[in-house]
């Protein structure tokens, strides 16, 4: 009987075949952009994810804030700056909860040129903490010894792309040779010990636009060797605290913060202490995200809402136009069941083969979209499964009361109906 | 001398008092039929006649069991209706009423085959069974030819024979027949006309004529008149016994 019944919608449907698939429209659109909506904003999502995990998790970012939005404030004074002390309370107090403090001093960026050749760089300074959450692949050399931490020592490490444009891409070959660059008006050498692969993403630098030969890589040196050629009096206006594996760092967050107020910034009159963690950055990021997709969803399900409202309507038509033929169907001997589900088998059956359409173009179009962000686009096959029940759901639910409405008819009235 | 004739054949339909009131209970209400007492003996070609407004109409619907009497008992082959439900009447209606319409009534879009096939899928017979039964109608009533066309590509002669296939599909008690010529010229008329007495006559089967034709009606064994919600007359039909002589002497051909 179920099968005698699609068969029978099946007909039904292509001998209306500008109208069924009018009606179907509807449905193809709304499914289309539901499943396309959640490819694009899946792989989206993983994507901008990945990127920021890679930023690590752990991280905990202090700034100095002002404790007013006073215009006519004063410039911070070095009384107001972080420094070792602060760094040293905090190691003393958050003992067992933090890996460490990560501190960077920017040297500056400058082009490194030999005859015809040159590369860019972003020099900074870095502390062991800071270089080990840079997590940097090493091709050739070494990474910074404990040693070389402590005292200066003139050393650099470099990419791969810088050896690439000075070295003609022997990373060996650019060990031992010679970094200068200028800050003031002095010359400083450093000695490179070490390449690195650099990877988008790697270090701070964002460096789309650029041609592979301009672009700017970040060049290492140690932070002891970036205070000495800075004449640096040690001050910083941000740090990062690496927390633990398994700490809470939105929490830790909270207390570092209070605590560096609480002992170092009470009788400031001006500023204060101001961190937040990397995974309320990620949790934020996520949630916002999520209610990106959901209002993309939204807007996907109020077309397919529009989409089975017309298949409802075509339903009530389609009921109208053929009271004779139901009064005829009952008059022969079909019982208000069989009519119900005659109808119902209609409306699923539009609502199915729209889903089915719909499912395949928005997989098209989510990964056509997705590939043209260039994030990598996979449509999910939850979403798929979801969308074809959906649509049978969809069926039966905009298929039912009409077709309760011709399944109640009275044979004697829809025979007679002209 | 008929009267003692019928009481040894088995009754088909039995009605008894049959009353039909509209807008019960309201200032409308209005009473149609007022206590029909009919039968219809296996076997026989009978013939409603009446005018419009007649009550006709309400007549074949009770008789087709579309609808329910207001008060009265009515019996189809040995089954008391009155107390059906609706679903029991679809089973019944399909197992044992064939139904032929003045405007034929086939499911549009859908080949003479299918149509014919319809009242045995609504009792769930399997698809080749019904198939090979459809065809050997088809063919009994001259329509093999034109099987796999739709109805608008049929002349009203064709549909009407089709019509008729469908209503012996599942071996009905009774065929009942609501103006089955109105819509045709008098030539297909006369076809039609012809293929009932032939089913008549060859099949046995039952068959109830409605009509408002005395002509028509003249043929058939037995005449009802109706006139305004009561039955009137009774008689044995005038052209009906000249019919079966010319028969005899000649055979129909359909």
């Amino acid at each position: 009987m179920i099968l005698e019944n699609v068969k029978l919608a099946l007909s039904g449907l292509y001998a209306n075949k500008i109208r069924t698939f009018l009606t179907m429209l509807g449905i193809i659109i709304g499914i289309a952009s539901l499943i396309a909506i959640m490819t694009v904003s899946d792989s989206m999502n993983n994507s901008v994810m990945a990127q920021m995990s890679g930023m690590g998790a752990n991280n905990i970012e202090f700034f100095l804030m002002s404790k007013s939005y006073d215009e006519n404030q004063r410039a911070p004074k070095d009384s107001d700056y972080y420094d070792d002390k602060t760094f040293e309370a905090i190691n003393n107090a958050f003992q067992g909860q933090i890996k460490g403090i990560s501190l960077t001093k920017s040297v500056g960026s400058t082009k490194i040129t030999d005859k015809k050749k040159y590369a860019n760089v972003e020099i900074s300074g870095v502390n062991k903490t800071a270089m080990d959450a840079n997590k940097l692949n090493m091709v050739a050399g070494h990474n910074f010894g404990n040693s070389e931490y402590d005292g200066v020592h003139k050393l650099a490490i470099v990419s791969d792309k810088y050896v690439n444009n000075l070295f003609d891409g022997d990373a060996n070959k650019a060990l031992g040779q010679k970094l200068e660059f200028m800050t003031g008006s002095k010359y400083y050498s450093y000695t490179i010990v070490g390449v690195y692969k650099y990877s988008e993403g790697s270090g701070s630098s964002f460096s789309m636009g650029t041609s592979e030969k301009d672009m700017s890589t970040p060049c290492y040196i140690t932070l002891n060797a970036a205070i000495a050629q800075l004449k640096d009096k040690g001050l910083y206006d941000s740090f990062t605290v690496v927390a633990n594996d398994g700490v809470d760092a939105t929490a830790l967050s909270t207390s570092i913060t209070d605590y560096i107020n609480k002992t170092f910034y009470k009788n400031n009159d001006t500023y204060e202490a101001y961190g937040y963690s990397m995974k309320e950055e990620i949790d934020s990021t996520k949630s916002m995200l999520s209610t990106q997709k959901m209002a993309f969803m939204a807007i996907g399900a109020i077309s397919l809402l529009v989409g089975g409202i017309g298949v409802m309507n075509i339903m009530v038509v389609s009921i109208m136009e053929r009271t004779r033929e139901i009064g005829t169907r009952k008059a022969l001997g079909a019982t208000n069941g069989q009519i119900r589900l005659q109808f119902i088998t209609e409306a699923i059956v539009i609502c199915l083969v729209g889903g089915i359409i719909g499912v395949i173009l928005g997989i098209i179009f989510g990964m056509v979209a997705s590939h043209m962000m260039s994030y990598q686009g996979s449509p999910s096959v939850v979403g798929i499964v979801a969308s074809v029940l959906f649509s049978v759901v969809f069926g039966v639910f905009f298929g039912f009361y009409p077709a309760n409405k011709a399944a109640k008819m009275n044979p004697i009235d829809a025979l007679r109906y002209e | 001398m008929e009267n003692i004739e019928l009481l040894n054949k088995e009754k088909m339909i039995s009605g008894k008092g049959i009353y039909k009131r509209y807008n019960i209970g309201t200032e409308n209400e209005i009473e149609i039929l007022h206590g029909i007492d009919i039968d219809v003996y296996k076997g026989e070609f009978v013939s409603i006649v009446g005018q419009s407004g007649s009550g006709k109409s309400t007549l074949m619907n009770i008789i087709g069991i579309l609808d329910r009497p207001s008060a009265g008992e009515y019996t189809l082959d040995g089954i008391d209706v009155s107390k059906a439900r609706d679903n029991e009447l679809s089973r019944i209606r399909n197992q044992k009423i064939g139904f032929v319409f003045q405007t034929y009534n086939l499911i549009p879009r859908t080949s003479a085959l299918k149509n014919v096939e319809l009242p045995m899928m609504y009792a769930g017979v399997r698809g080749k069974v019904r198939t090979e039964k459809a065809k050997e109608l088809l063919e009994m009533v001259g329509m093999k030819e034109r099987m796999l066309h739709t109805p608008d590509e049929l002349s009203g002669g064709q549909k009407q024979r089709v019509a008729i296939a469908r209503s012996l599909m599942n071996d009905p008690s009774i065929i009942l027949a609501d103006e089955p010529t109105g819509a045709l010229d008098s030539k297909t008329g006369r076809m039609i006309m012809d293929l009932f007495h032939k089913l008549h006559e060859e099949k046995g089967i039952t068959i109830v004529l409605i009509t408002h034709s005395n002509e028509l009606a003249e043929e058939t064994e037995r005449v009802l008149t109706l006139r305004d919600g009561i039955i009137t007359g009774e008689r044995r039909g005038e052209t009906y016994d000249l019919r079966k002589r010319e028969a005899g002497a000649e055979r129909i051909v359909c």
